[in-house]
């Protein structure tokens, strides 16, 4: 059986049970518990139609669940007459389901966790582990979401933009516990890009397979940072980075910019380069200019900072630098780099200590005092 | 069993005694301490000792209760600060000498020269629940 294919019906199955008239909150919990019998029967004895198998479980667990609840409300003298289901039709409601996820009354926390329970099919133990918190916190996390969103008319186009910040913090949170949080967000982003048809969807998409072929080689085996200059190129998976390469050309091919394309075509000249040497700084630096116009982030002009640094060299990097503020995060990091490429180690090494002080990761820090020690060791000797 | 908290300080324990701020180490001194403290976790998660281990950024602020309707106060960070810890270790052992031991082995992580480092540690053991026998 694959394992991923119950998974991948979760959506259109929950909008199934929502269209029928199902409150979306009982409706989640019939259909995980659906999910967990076919995790358990299909290996035996695999249905001919999965998604009917488990439109058809997840809705008699609703009846149960509805019936005793209700029959409890009647016997508390609390219900008059029972919700009558409605017809079920058959447009597919996968995309209503990520607005629903990822509505702007959610708090980004919140609308994770129900992103990957409601629409990736994870466990709410699964998605504990991932994020290192106790399970019985996540489940509070998610049904206090699902409460918030119960009175959202399913019927309405929501954001596609909050989906997407959704759906890059997931990707962002790498790999922790047994989910590969970054495979995840791919899947999902891939069933997006599917149900909707929107360039920053598929700017987003590409900008994920491009930094994710590049994963293996991010890390040494002993677990320490690899900067993208002395990263393996031969472990790059080439597939990978043709298909987020051709998603991109398709894209933005259609002239509607957004914020992902352009970080996704400055991952895409990184991945195209054989080399670090051989890496076209000015069009990176280019693409910086068309990020900073798209959202004048602070962090965008720190990178750019960096390109600039590597494409009129490094004293123009620092001249860059002096105008962004230095509580930005890795500001000094980036000091610290430019410092060395300019040839002032002493100065470097100081900042790269400092740097590492500052450090949001452990991974970071480690990698900051590495490069610190590897200065420091030069000029000793 | 009994769970006992091992403290690592950025500030305020004794001196070590190879006491060599750890960007003044090699390169090679930084990875094979790093090594030593991944294999001591790997070694207490197989002996069924091990709990959690974080690590704190050195920097954060003193927040208290403002009264009534009004934000908190915040402050910070004061450098005078002197005690500021770095990091734990949560260990779960049959005695406080399996924890005394562990935290020996703790400290005695490589540093500058490959030598260990002879860091002080604090152990402090949790207060439990009551037992259910009390006589």
């Amino acid at each position: 059986m694959d394992e991923l294919l119950p998974r991948s019906l979760t959506p259109s199955v929950l909008a199934v049970l929502v269209r029928r008239g199902a409150d979306f909150a009982a409706a989640e919990d019939a259909v995980q518990d659906a999910l967990v019998e076919a995790v358990r029967v299909w290996p035996k004895d695999a249905p001919r139609d999965p998604k009917g198998w488990l439109v058809t479980v997840a809705w008699r667990r609703f009846l149960d669940a509805t019936r005793a609840d209700a029959s409890r409300r009647r016997r508390e003298g609390l219900l008059d007459e029972e919700p009558v289901p409605g017809p079920a039709p058959a447009v597919d409601d996968t995309l209503q389901l990520y607005f629903l996820c990822a509505h702007p009354s959610l708090t980004p926390s919140s609308a994770v966790a129900l992103t990957l329970r409601a629409v990736g099919g994870l466990t709410t133990r699964q998605i504990a582990r991932a994020y290192l918190v106790p399970e019985a916190t996540m489940a509070q996390r998610i049904s206090r979401a699902k409460r918030t969103v119960s009175g959202v008319r399913f019927d309405r186009p929501g954001d596609v933009s909050t989906v997407l910040r959704v759906l890059y913090l997931v990707f962002n949170e790498g790999y922790s516990g047994d989910v590969d949080l970054a495979a995840e967000a791919i899947r999902l982003t891939r069933q997006l890009a599917a149900a909707i048809d929107h360039p920053e969807v598929a700017g987003l998409l590409a900008l994920m397979l491009l930094h994710h072929a590049r994963r293996a080689s991010r890390t040494a085996p002993d677990g320490s940072l690899v900067p993208l200059a002395e990263q393996d190129r031969g472990r790059w998976d080439t597939g990978m980075i043709a298909e987020g390469v051709g998603i991109l050309q398709a894209a933005l091919a259609r002239d509607r910019l957004g914020e992902f394309q352009a970080q996704a075509a400055v991952a895409a000249l990184h991945a195209d380069a054989p080399t670090a040497q051989e890496t076209d700084w000015v069009q990176i630096v280019e693409w910086y200019d068309e990020l900073v116009g798209l959202t004048d982030n602070p962090v965008v002009r720190l990178n750019r900072a960096v390109a600039v640094g590597e494409a009129d060299g490094p004293r123009a990097g620092l001249a860059e630098l002096a105008s962004l503020s230095d509580a930005l995060p890795r500001h000094t990091a980036v000091a610290a780099y430019l410092h060395e490429r300019d040839g002032d180690l002493s100065t470097a090494a100081r900042l790269y200590a400092e740097a590492a002080h500052k450090a949001p990761t452990l991974a970071e820090r480690d990698h900051l005092t590495r490069q610190a020690a590897r200065l420091n060791a030069g000029l000793r000797r | 069993m009994a769970k006992y908290l091992l403290l690592k300080h950025y500030r305020g324990a004794p001196a070590a005694v190879n006491d060599v701020p750890m960007d003044r180490w090699t390169p090679e001194e930084i990875s094979a301490h790093m090594q030593y403290m991944q294999d001591f976790a790997d070694r207490l998660e197989k002996t069924g000792e091990f709990v959690d281990g974080q690590a704190l950024a050195p920097e954060g602020s003193w927040v208290r209760y403002d009264g009534e309707g009004r934000p908190p106060v915040t402050d910070g960070p004061f450098a005078e600060t002197k005690d500021l810890i770095a990091g734990w270790m949560i260990i779960d052992v049959d005695s406080h000498d399996r924890a005394v031991e562990l935290a020996g082995e703790l400290s005695a992580a490589p540093g500058a020269g490959g030598k260990p480092i002879h860091e002080w540690l604090e152990v402090r053991p949790f207060l439990t629940a009551p037992p259910t026998v009390t006589e």
